[in-house]
This record gives C-alpha cells, sequence and structure tokens, in this order.
C-alpha cells in the first residue's frame, strides 16, 4: 500500500489591534450596527484617499522582528483590482511585489514537547472588506462596511508543514506572537485570526508537490484539524481511485466536518496589480526598526528558554506556562508572590488549569488572582496548612468565599497544629486509646511497623480535624511506640 | 465689473465702491443671460452664494476679511462640495451630493471665497473639448462655434466671457493649460503635491492636480497661496512652506534663460500660432531675457506613455462606480453582475469607457511589462529631460495648444483629439509646474503661450507670466460674446 505525505501550507490573516484603520480615521471596533463606523474613505466615495496608519505599520515591522524576518527598507502598496459589492473602491489596497515583512521563521512546539521550524515566505499589510449579509433581506444582499479598512497582516508561510498537528502548533505559535506583541487581540471568534490553508499530498519520498486545493476561512484550532484530516483522507481517495485533484478553492462546513469546492467561474482572476498612486512607498531606516525592536516585549521562545534555564522548570512545563502571554504573566505573578517557580508551575498548570477547563473559562477571567493563588501557595510551603487543606482553600478561593487564603484558613480553623506539646498529647491519648493495636506494633518487625504506623497517624489526625502537620505526628508517634 | 481682475474687485471691496453681495448677484445675473449660450455651468448655486456674499460682507464691515472675502468664483465640477452635486460632468454622478468639501474648497472658503457654482467639464476629466459632457459641450465666448478646450473648459469660458473673474480647474494632461489658451486667460498647473488632491475627483492619481484660471499672473498667484499646501488627507501633498506667490511677482527679467524646446516648434504647429509665440519671446528678450534652443528629446513618446497610465489609473479609480452606494443604479438589475454591466454601461459616456477598457488592458497578466512597465520607464526618461533641461536654462516656453480652438465636432477621431495635448502632457508626466498665458491670436481665436519651471517653482514661473503682462495687453482682450452688458 503506497505511504502519503501531506504538504501543508496556511496563509494566515492577522486582524492588527490598531485603534482606527489602516487608511482612515473610522475606529475598528467590533459589532458596532452596521455602517456606522465607516467614513468618506471606507465608503470609498468620489475624490477621497487613503493615509496610511502608522501603527499598523509598527505593529507589522514588530512582528516581522519577532519571526526573525527581514524588514525591507522599501515596500510597497498596491492595488487588488476586482468588482465584489463589499469591496467599496473595487479594489483592495494590498502589498504583493514589495510586502513590509520579508523570509522569517517561527518556532513551533508539538505535543510530545518537541520543536521545529517553519519558514515564513514574508508578510503584508493590507485592508480588510466589508461584509456581505445574506439572510434577513428578502432575496436582497445587505453590505456592512464598518469592517471595510481594517487592518490586516497576512503572514504567508512556505509548504512546511507535514501534519494537521503541525498546522495547529504554527497557529498556535502565531497565535501567541500576536498577542504577546499585542499587535492582535487573536481573538478567533470574532475573525481576528483567520486563516486559508492549502493542503496537498503526494507519495512519501517524491519531491515534486501534489496539486494543492486551497481551504478558504477556517477559523478555529480545531476546525483547522479537522479541515485538514477531510481533505487529506479526500484527496488521497481520490487518487488511489484513479482520480486527480484540481486546483481549487474549497470551503469549510463545520457542521458537517467536511470540505467542499466552491463554484469558480470559468476565468481565472486578474486581479492587474499595480503601485497605488495615492500612497507613496513606505521607507524604513534602521533606526525606525532598532527602535520598533526596543519596543518588544519577551517573546514566548525567549519566555519558554527562560522558564527552563533561569527557573529549573521542565521543558514540557516552561512550553505550556509561555504559550500565551496572560498565561505566562499569570504564572510569574504567582511566582513572585510565594518566591518558588516549580510550585507555581505546579499550582497554574494543575488545581488552576483543571478549574479553567472545567468551567471552560481562559485564565484571564480567572476567579482566583495571582496574588490569591501565591498567597495560598505560601501558606503550605510555611507549614501553615497541609497540602490536602490546601486544595479546600484553593476551592474556596474559586467559589469567591473570601478574599485571601488566610481568611479562608481562619475561617475555617484549618492551621495545622505544629506545637508539639499539643500533638504529643493527642498522640498519648490516641496510643492509651489503642492498647490492642499498640501491642501488635511492638510485636511486630521494621517492615510490618511501616504499614502499621498508618492507622495511628490516621487516629491522630481525625483528633486534631486534620490540623495536625502529618510529618511531625508521623515522626512523634515513631518516637512513642518504639520507645517502650 | 465683470472686467475686472480679482485684485481690482478685491480692493473695490475693500474701498466699499461695492458690496460682496451686489457684485456676487451682478455676476450670477450675468450667468442667468449668458450662459444658456455657453454651457459653463452644471450648477449654479444662487442661495449659498448670496448667503456666503453676505456673511463676506458682514465679516469686512467687521473689520476681519479674509484674503479672497467676497470675491465671486467658480469651482470645476469635479471638487466635492458638501450639499451641493458634484457630477464630474458624468450620468454617473447626476444624483451625487457629496458629503463632504474638498481641500482646496474648503481653504477657499475659509478665505471667504464665494463660489457661485460648479462648471462643465469633459466627462471625469477625460477630453481636451468639453465634448465629452453628460451636460453637453461648452462654447468658447470667443466664437461660440468653436470648442473652449477640456477638459476645464467650463471654468475657462465661465472667466473668459467675465461670468466670474477666477475659476478653480484641474489639469491631468493640460485640462488648465489648453483651455486657458483657447479662452484667452491664464491657467496654472502647479507641481504635482503642491495643492492636495482630497475631494478632488480621481481620474489619474499620479499626474492629477487643481489648480487656478484668471484673467491674469497676479490673480492666479493670489488663489493659489490660497489652495496649495500639505494636506494630511492626501499622502502625495508635500509638506514644503507656501511662498507668498503676490509678494514674488515683481521680479525682474534680466539676464533670465529661456529656453525653447526644438519639438515643440515641429510639425503639426499652426503657423499663425508659431508666430504669435515667437512674437511673445521677443517681447520677453526685449525685457533682457536670453533665449536659446533646447532639447527634450523623449517628447514624441509623452502621449504613448500618458495614454497608459492615465488610462490604467483610470480603470481602477473608476471602478467604485458601480451602482452599489451611490451615483447612478440600473433599473430593477437581474442580479450582480447585470447590476454591474448596465449601471457602468449606462453611466459612463464613449471616452470614458474607451479609457477604462485601454486601462484594464494595460494593467492585465501578459500586457503589463510591455504598457504599464514600460510606461512608467519612459515616464522616468521624459522626467530627465526636464531635468536636463532646467540644468541649462531657467524656464522653457513654447505654444500650449498646436492649434488655436477648434471647431465643435471638428475632431471625429481620438488619436487626433489626443494630439491637441502634445505639449502640454509631458508635464504632468514630470510633476512639473506650467502656466498657459494670453500671448495674442490667431484669426479670431487666442494664443496661448506655456512656460515651464523646475519642480516648485511656481513663483518664478507667476513672476515671469507676470511680467509679460505687465509689459502686453493680450490678456486684457475681452470677446465681443456678452459686451452688450457691460
Amino acid at each position: 500500500m503506497m505511504q502519503w505525505e501531506t504538504v501543508i501550507g496556511l496563509e494566515v490573516h492577522v486582524q492588527l489591534a490598531t485603534q482606527s484603520k489602516i487608511f482612515s480615521g473610522a475606529s475598528t471596533a467590533f459589532g458596532a450596527e452596521p455602517n456606522t463606523q465607516a467614513c468618506a474613505v471606507d465608503l470609498g466615495m468620489p475624490g477621497v484617499l487613503p493615509v496610511l496608519n502608522e501603527n499598523a505599520v509598527a505593529m507589522a515591522v514588530k512582528f516581522g522582528l519577532a519571526v526573525d524576518a527581514e524588514i525591507p527598507e522599501t515596500s510597497l502598496f498596491e492595488r487588488k483590482n476586482y468588482f465584489y459589492p463589499d469591496l467599496p473602491k473595487g479594489y483592495q489596497t494590498s502589498q504583493m511585489a514589495q510586502p513590509i515583512v520579508g523570509p522569517g521563521k517561527v518556532e513551533i512546539t508539538l505535543d510530545d514537547g518537541s520543536t521545529r521550524s517553519v519558514r515564513i515566505h514574508h508578510a503584508h499589510l493590507e485592508e480588510d472588506a466589508g461584509k456581505s449579509l445574506h439572510e434577513d433581506y428578502h432575496g436582497m444582499t445587505g453590505i456592512d462596511l464598518n469592517r471595510a479598512g481594517t487592518p490586516l497582516l497576512e503572514i504567508v508561510s512556505e509548504p512546511d508543514m507535514r501534519s494537521a498537528k503541525e498546522a495547529v502548533a504554527y497557529i498556535k505559535a502565531l497565535h501567541a506572537i500576536v498577542t504577546y506583541l499585542g499587535i492582535s487581540d487573536g481573538n478567533m471568534a470574532e475573525g481576528s485570526m483567520r486563516c486559508d490553508v492549502n493542503v496537498s499530498v503526494r507519495p512519501k519520498g517524491q519531491a515534486a508537490f501534489g496539486t494543492r486545493a486551497e481551504i478558504k476561512n477556517v477559523n478555529s484550532f480545531r476546525f483547522v484539524e479537522k479541515a485538514i484530516a477531510f481533505e487529506v483522507e479526500r484527496q488521497i481517495e481520490l487518487i488511489e481511485d484513479g482520480g486527480q485533484v484540481v486546483q481549487e478553492t474549497r470551503l469549510f462546513d463545520p457542521e458537517r466536518d467536511e470540505t467542499r469546492g466552491m463554484r469558480t467561474k470559468e476565468e481565472a482572476n486578474d486581479y492587474r496589480y499595480f503601485p497605488c498612486p495615492d500612497l507613496l512607498p513606505v521607507t524604513l531606516d534602521g533606526a525606525y526598526v532598532d527602535h520598533q525592536r526596543a519596543l518588544m516585549p519577551e517573546l514566548p521562545s525567549e519566555k519558554r528558554h527562560r522558564f527552563e534555564n533561569q527557573l529549573g522548570l521542565s521543558a514540557y512545563d516552561a512550553g505550556v506556562l509561555a504559550s500565551s502571554r496572560a498565561m505566562a504573566e499569570y504564572f510569574e505573578a504567582v511566582k513572585d508572590v510565594c518566591g518558588d517557580a516549580k510550585q507555581a508551575a505546579n499550582w497554574v498548570q494543575g488545581e488552576l488549569s483543571a478549574n479553567l477547563n472545567r468551567e471552560n473559562l481562559e485564565i484571564g477571567d480567572s476567579p482566583v488572582t495571582a496574588e490569591q493563588l501565591g498567597g495560598l501557595i505560601q501558606r503550605v510551603m510555611d507549614d501553615t496548612i497541609s497540602g490536602k487543606a490546601a486544595k479546600q482553600v484553593f476551592q474556596a478561593l474559586w467559589d469567591g468565599e473570601a478574599d485571601s487564603a488566610d481568611a479562608i484558613i481562619e475561617a475555617r480553623g484549618l492551621k495545622q497544629v505544629t506545637d508539639t506539646g499539643a500533638i504529643e498529647g493527642m498522640i498519648d491519648q490516641v496510643i492509651a486509646d489503642s492498647p490492642v493495636q499498640v501491642a501488635q506494633y511492638r510485636e511486630a518487625d521494621e517492615a510490618k511497623r511501616g504499614k502499621m504506623i498508618g492507622y495511628f497517624v490516621g487516629q491522630v489526625m481525625k483528633a486534631s480535624r486534620g490540623t495536625a502537620n502529618p510529618q511531625q505526628v508521623n515522626s512523634l508517634l515513631k518516637q512513642k511506640l518504639d520507645q517502650a | 465689473m465683470h472686467d475686472k481682475t480679482l485684485t481690482e474687485l478685491a480692493a473695490g471691496l475693500q474701498a466699499g465702491e461695492f458690496s460682496s453681495r451686489e457684485l456676487c448677484q451682478s455676476a450670477l445675473d450675468r450667468i442667468q443671460r449668458l450662459d444658456g449660450d455657453l454651457n459653463s455651468f452644471i450648477s449654479v448655486t444662487t442661495e449659498q452664494a448670496l448667503a456666503d456674499a453676505d456673511a463676506a460682507d458682514q465679516a469686512r464691515a467687521a473689520g476681519d476679511a479674509a484674503a479672497l472675502a467676497g470675491l465671486p468664483l467658480a469651482l470645476k465640477d469635479i471638487f466635492c462640495t458638501q450639499g451641493v452635486r458634484t457630477s464630474c460632468g458624468s450620468k454617473m454622478l447626476d444624483s451625487f451630493v457629496a458629503p463632504y468639501d474638498a481641500t482646496v474648497v474648503e481653504k477657499i472658503r475659509q478665505a471667504g471665497g464665494v463660489s457661485l457654482g460648479k462648471t462643465n467639464m469633459d466627462e471625469f476629466a477625460m477630453g481636451s473639448s468639453n465634448e465629452n459632457s453628460f451636460y453637453g459641450p461648452v462654447k468658447n465666448p470667443w466664437d461660440l462655434s468653436a470648442v473652449p478646450g477640456g477638459s476645464s473648459g467650463g471654468s475657462a469660458a465661465a472667466v473668459a466671457a467675465g461670468l466670474v473673474p477666477a475659476a478653480l480647474g484641474t489639469d491631468t494632461g493640460g485640462s488648465i493649460r489648453q483651455p486657458a489658451a483657447f479662452c484667452g486667460i491664464t491657467g496654472l498647473k502647479p507641481t504635482y503635491g503642491r495643492v492636495s488632491r482630497y475631494g478632488m475627483v480621481a481620474y489619474a492619481s499620479s499626474l492629477d492636480q487643481g489648480g487656478p484660471m484668471a484673467r491674469t499672473a497676479a490673480d492666479c498667484a493670489l488663489l493659489l497661496e490660497t489652495i496649495a499646501g500639505h494636506d494630511v488627507r492626501d499622502s502625495t501633498s508635500v509638506a514644503r512652506v507656501v511662498p507668498d506667490y503676490s509678494a514674488e511677482l515683481d521680479t525682474s527679467l534680466a539676464g533670465l534663460k529661456i529656453g525653447l524646446p526644438k519639438e515643440y516648434f515641429g510639425d503639426g504647429l499652426d503657423p499663425e500660432v508659431e508666430t504669435a509665440v515667437r512674437e511673445a519671446i521677443k517681447v520677453y528678450e526685449s525685457l533682457g531675457a536670453k533665449v536659446c534652443e533646447v532639447s527634450l528629446p523623449h517628447t514624441h513618446l509623452a502621449i504613448p506613455a500618458y495614454y497608459v497610465i492615465a488610462p490604467a489609473e483610470a480603470s481602477s479609480n473608476l471602478s467604485r462606480y458601480d451602482g452599489v452606494r451611490f451615483g447612478h443604479r440600473c433599473e430593477d438589475p437581474t442580479d450582480l453582475e447585470d447590476l454591474y454591466k448596465r449601471t457602468r454601461a449606462e453611466g459612463f459616456g464613449e471616452e470614458v469607457k474607451r479609457r477604462i477598457l485601454i486601462g484594464t488592458h494595460t494593467l492585465s497578466e501578459g500586457f503589463f511589462d510591455a504598457y504599464y512597465l514600460k510606461a512608467q520607464q519612459v515616464r522616468r526618461l521624459i522626467r530627465q529631460d526636464f531635468l536636463d533641461a532646467f540644468d541649462e536654462v531657467d524656464v522653457l516656453m513654447g505654444p500650449t495648444a498646436p492649434t488655436p480652438a477648434f471647431d465643435l465636432g471638428a475632431q471625429k477621431d481620438p488619436v487626433s483629439m489626443y494630439l491637441q495635448d502634445i505639449y502640454t502632457i509631458a508635464v504632468n508626466l514630470a510633476g512639473i509646474p506650467g502656466i498657459s498665458v494670453p500671448a495674442g491670436f490667431a484669426g479670431n481665436r487666442p494664443v496661448g503661450l506655456q512656460v515651464l519651471a523646475p519642480h516648485f517653482a511656481e513663483a518664478q514661473l507667476l513672476g515671469v507670466a507676470h511680467q509679460f503682462q505687465q509689459a502686453t495687453d493680450w490678456h486684457l482682450k475681452r470677446p465681443a460674446f456678452g459686451k452688450e452688458m457691460a
């Protein structure tokens, strides 16, 4: 049976988090009433002219620096001409021959913790189109131009990915980079990151690429994985049945988990690109690029390496905690309060993540703040409470019972008893109440005693209502039982 | 009153000889009575004009009169005017009322200028005779059987007939200078980037430039210093100080080096036009200027390059007229394609369609390199021709157009019409400023002398034109048309 290899390349459109549009002063806020955020420029009124938003340029440059890309000194806006009702000017202002970000690379991390590099072909700035609304208009089409002119950075990869998992890891890496840089909110549900997925298959070992299909507008990590899985299977089946893959644009249907060919015009589109005469070439000198570099925060890969090398976390822990800026910032805040990176990592990835997952919350929405969690860990580390009690305290913080771990410990009386005298008193009482067990223990050899001591520990803990320090109980019991 | 220049009218207003309301009312009356024959206006905004005139009179009474306070003028119907139809001479925009003012309109208003209305033009500024207007051709006041030139034919005819003392036009390949020459007035195309294009309906964005059309160079100076300057809304406008052009008019011509491009005096030049232009140059010599011949070797490539670049940009600029958001929309479209096809087939005239087709073709895959890129290379050579010439001389002079105004309907073939712009078009490709100055007559039709200067040398250009007008009276000649209303 033929072994197949999948080849994937991605075009990811990232909506940049500028306040205003790429060529006009209108707001980019999401969710406004239709056509209330479209000015004369966005409407393509006669006589209007575009003015480039400098923030969009700065954001694109930061992205380029984050993926080790060349930042060409000159880039150029061009017009991509085609007619569509939600494209007001009849052309999209985009970049083609001279994009703002040149070739670069992104490091991706797979589930097993291994990393590899995906090459970026280029990234370019362009304006978004509006939206055509086909429902509720009784056979007519509604046009909402609020989105028209929203700045997009289109990031085009080389066909370097070989599985759906790698593609997802790549998108996650891009997501981490753009959210770390603060150049996009990364909100896929609102369309802040949209992917066009190019998929082809070829017999393993063959150098030439197979014919690819482009799946448009796949807008979640999960859909990317499903769309690729379906498409790969479709193409392999097609070829094995003696057919041929047609180069075409397909749409992913999330309801049915399948891709479908879009009806296409017979003639190929000729976009008649030419340099936009209304915009000057963008010239960026070294000083400008250095300035943007200086403004950049620590990036995911840098953070991961620091977590691993300086904080002593495992590669896996470092990878998970650095995967999003919000997660990393939360973790570092917890660590700063409690003073122990390992403990902080365990709690953030353990109890906290389990709760977040269960309730489907983002870390930014966690009811337990980093300060609260750090405070709780401190109480475990200074033996104020036991690890078991700590889980209770965490749940109480989650449920909003009080503002701090200390308040909950106090209210619930969970403070460990570490006063040796008090513990000794309870031990003496348990020994006095259990003559049979004491006799058995003392007759047993060392190996058996180890198991039998559990009974006494349990009794003492019970008597202390769980507040006695278990290590202390253990050692004092051993002394007293062994001494006779 | 209608024979006076802007400068004279400003003095009259300041001296209290008449009010702005009287002045504007008189001009509006003249438009009312005469423009039926000329067809130089598409829209006359009487109410707004009189309200603005009253406001200017009040401002003057309060001692707060700006540079153009109360002076009537007209705007080519390519400039967007808030609340007033901006048709661009096209059926496509017959119903279009702009929601905003163009930057130059805003500047004219801030300076107190009173717009009496919007002037006729070739559709989307595509033409050299004003015969391509949805609103019908404009007639030349010197001879009603002649064209006024184009595309700013309405502005030129209105000024020549004394309907307004000045008007704004636009020039993409000669559209200010050629109608100025045909109508015997003074018209300046500024350096590309000197005047904001924001709110000027785009024809060919890398060539379009707005500018003044008036009786004298001094009036053009007054208007240019009002409308010029950097505009944050136009990225191609240049951040460069605007000189006080009016103050720099009185420069000496002694030692001025004038170059005569030999290519501008060759085949196809009407002998009477040549005679008038050579006479004008003799006047300059008599004023102390030195004349020599120069060469602009790529002149013959200017029209071919222009008719690749301008239509290419136009084909894209005019894509927005799709019937979706504003302007003409066909009746009962059956589907999207039908909407596009019929809207554009009905809304655009023949010449506009021709240029959209040419532009779409030259930008198409397989043709782009051979046409568009080649034309851009030629454009650089043409620009270099001028830069080289200006290493030798201060200004260039020659005829504005190869012939005087031709008869309405005389130019049947598009290419012979395109050849009308043979001396003006290279100037737009190079981005330099040019002015057309009245310099005599060929029969009963005016002849224009074109003066060209290096980038941003408008002050020199205006000074050179002004000195000529101090020594000659061609700019004071008035057509017989409308004389009975003196």
